[in-house]
């Protein structure tokens, strides 16, 4: 008897599980689409810690505080190369004639007006593309892939262009720049060497990475 | 019971202490079965050749990656002002330092010279064809990763060259628009490649990227060994099996492709060897010259070259010197490049020919394969010169042809005549 109580308990079971319980498709999509959410949401917080800690440490933007920079000793054509943000700056003292020739139309400069507003601030979008007409001050770093331009200030005929008129050339790939920091066209950096934030603190001390606006 | 042929019986049958133990082993974890499916059991094409060494060869160079890096960060300092004179330590007063590092630095030209020849062995004879389109595209993920991993490597001996390779490289991103300028400040973690970013990319070097390395060649191979493996004539063993379901065409991969392969890997460190104790530098690809000069912030080495496995894609970069849709050529140069470096994870969907391997394709497949292998190899070259007129138009047309290889691919395997396929592997 036992073995048929069995049996009957086993199809009553049975029989209450096979009972048709209506599965509610929707609620279990909602349900799953919802967890599915709420992970995901999960997930992109939990990403901002790991993305956030990339960007610079408040030590390198300590170390990016302005520096200042004294120009008594810069004679003319001469230049001197601080370190700001560890990138060179170059500070160049042009010569009167060396300025001149800045100012005169020259077709084979892209941006001759410097009118590409984000390469300088509106103190320095001019042919000269400075404060103060000799004193020339360019982030050093080739607006290409970021080599750092050297120096070939005489206008004379150099290999890399036989009609140079003073400039700096970029080795790694040829971009060339006149004494203004303007891009030749034609080479593979597409824009003027950028001008930073700077201002006077005397006639002969300059602080790059701060202005009047950015102070 | 007795065993003329001396082969060992199944677990269980004859419990001595081996089969004891791996009969108990058996029941908590799959170990023979898992050997029987990758290795005894797995049944290669009998007709593999002189190409197909490259993949377990690959293998090898990163077991020797993985020992010798291990061994390298044991003395190397990831600082600005500790890592070029570590390794200088390393050089002279570590015992056998000097050797770990020839070893990691031949191993990492090493790893490009048989991974491209591996990839050159799918395009000859298609196997990237279906059903091994996922096996390709997870070796191309790891072909991606160990660019990666050779360019975060290469910035940590901290030499002249090292920095303004990584400033080059880094400012690449910069030449996406809106968010190139802010994408390489947080690349960097600074204004300018640093001691941070030094930092950061031996984080990467040593512990992200080969743990997704090693993850992906595992995958690979679960992948490789699901579908089975293609041979020098494309065609399908499966076709034609034995009463057993063996393949005829087919011999288990152990013992005998992995007694085969011992060959290969013996004759391989045999060069390998050579360049490591002779040539290490191997007049200035492997190891170049501006490097033994330490980082400096402020002078730029006189010609920036990357390390010569990267050149072909160098050059493309460069080829790039005309503006266009208002986007100037440095972003062109970084698409073309990005587009070269990925165009070959569509293989499997542009090739439309009914045969599989190079034997059997028609003359137009051949053409432009050899097409390919010259357009690879110029690039290759012209990378590694200095920038001038004529090394740039070489560049463009050589980049032209390299794409066409893609491109035209659709249309050249459907067109062309191809040979009849036999039934069952040749053997030449």
């Amino acid at each position: 008897m036992s073995g048929d109580g069995t049996v009957e308990d086993a199809g009553d079971l049975a029989s209450t599980s096979s009972e048709p319980t209506p599965v509610n498709q929707g609620r279990r999509y909602f349900l799953i689409g919802a967890t599915s959410v709420g992970a995901a949401v999960g997930v992109v917080g939990a990403a901002v810690p790991f993305l956030g800690s990339w960007v610079p440490s408040a030590k390198a933007r300590a170390a990016g505080a302005p520096v200042t920079v004294d120009i008594s000793k810069l004679e003319p054509g001469q230049m001197m190369t601080p370190e700001w943000r560890s990138q060179p700056v170059f500070v160049i003292n042009r010569t009167d004639a060396q300025v001149e020739n800045l100012k005169q139309d020259n077709a084979r400069l892209a941006d001759q007006d410097s009118e590409v507003e984000a390469q300088q601030p509106a103190y320095a979008a001019n042919r000269w593309r400075s404060r103060r007409e000799n004193l020339g001050v360019f982030v050093g770093l080739c607006t290409h892939l970021g080599c750092s331009p050297k120096l070939f200030a005489d206008a004379q005929p150099e290999a890399f262009d036989p009609n140079w008129k003073g400039g700096f050339f970029c080795p790694c790939h040829g971009s060339r720049f006149d004494l203004a920091g303007r891009v030749v066209s034609g080479v593979p950096a597409p824009t003027n060497l950028p001008v930073p934030a700077y201002r006077f603190l005397s006639e002969n001390v300059i602080l790059i990475g701060e202005d009047e606006e950015t102070s | 019971m007795s065993n003329p042929q001396g082969e060992r019986p199944p677990a269980g049958q004859n419990p001595g202490a081996w089969g004891n133990f791996m009969g108990w082993l058996d029941e908590r974890f799959p170990a023979t079965e898992t050997f029987e499916y990758h290795m005894s059991k797995y049944y290669a094409p009998k007709n593999f050749n002189f190409w197909y060494y490259f993949g377990v060869l690959s293998m090898v160079v990163l077991v020797i990656q993985l020992l010798s890096g291990i061994w390298l960060t044991m003395n190397y300092v990831p600082s600005g002002s500790g890592a070029f004179a570590s390794v200088e330590y390393i050089m002279r007063d570590v015992e056998y330092g000097w050797l770990l590092r020839y070893m990691h630095s031949t191993g990492a030209s090493a790893f490009f010279v048989v991974v491209y020849l591996h990839m050159f062995r799918a395009m000859l004879y298609g196997s990237y064809r279906k059903p091994r389109e996922l096996v390709w595209l997870i070796g191309m993920g790891i072909f991606i990763l160990l660019m990666a991993e050779g360019f975060f490597g290469y910035l940590l001996p901290w030499g002249n060259m090292s920095y303004w390779a990584a400033q080059v490289i880094v400012s690449l991103a910069g030449a996406i628009p809106v968010i190139g300028p802010d994408l390489m400040e947080w690349v960097r973690g600074d204004y300018l490649v640093s001691d941070i970013t030094l930092n950061r990319f031996f984080a990467l070097h040593v512990v992200a990227v080969p743990l997704m390395l090693v993850m992906l060649v595992f995958v690979h191979l679960v992948a490789l060994h699901h579908v089975g493996s293609n041979n020098p004539d494309g065609v399908d063993i499966k076709k034609h099996k034995d009463a057993n379901g063996v393949p005829l065409d087919g011999i288990a991969f152990h013992p005998y492709y992995s007694v085969h392969d011992i060959q290969a890997i013996v004759v391989f460190l045999f060069f390998f060897c050579a360049i490591m104790f002779f040539a290490p530098e191997m007049g200035g690809y492997f190891l170049e010259k501006p490097n033994f000069e330490a980082a400096d912030a402020l002078k730029t080495p006189e010609h920036i070259v990357p390390v010569w496995y990267y050149m072909p894609f160098y050059a493309m970069l460069r080829a790039a010197t005309y503006p266009f849709l208002g986007l100037d050529a440095k972003f062109w140069g970084l698409v073309i490049m990005a587009s070269a470096i990925l165009l070959p994870c569509v293989l499997p969907w542009l090739d439309r020919s009914p045969v599989k391997s190079i034997r059997y394709k028609g003359f137009a497949s051949k053409f432009m394969l050899g097409l390919f292998v010259v357009s690879f190899v110029v690039l290759g070259y012209l990378g590694a010169v200095p920038p001038s007129p004529i090394a740039t138009g070489a560049a463009q047309l050589f980049t032209a042809t390299y794409f066409l290889y893609f491109i035209l691919m659709p249309w050249y395997t459907r067109v062309e005549k191809t040979k009849p396929v036999p039934d069952r592997v040749t053997m030449r």
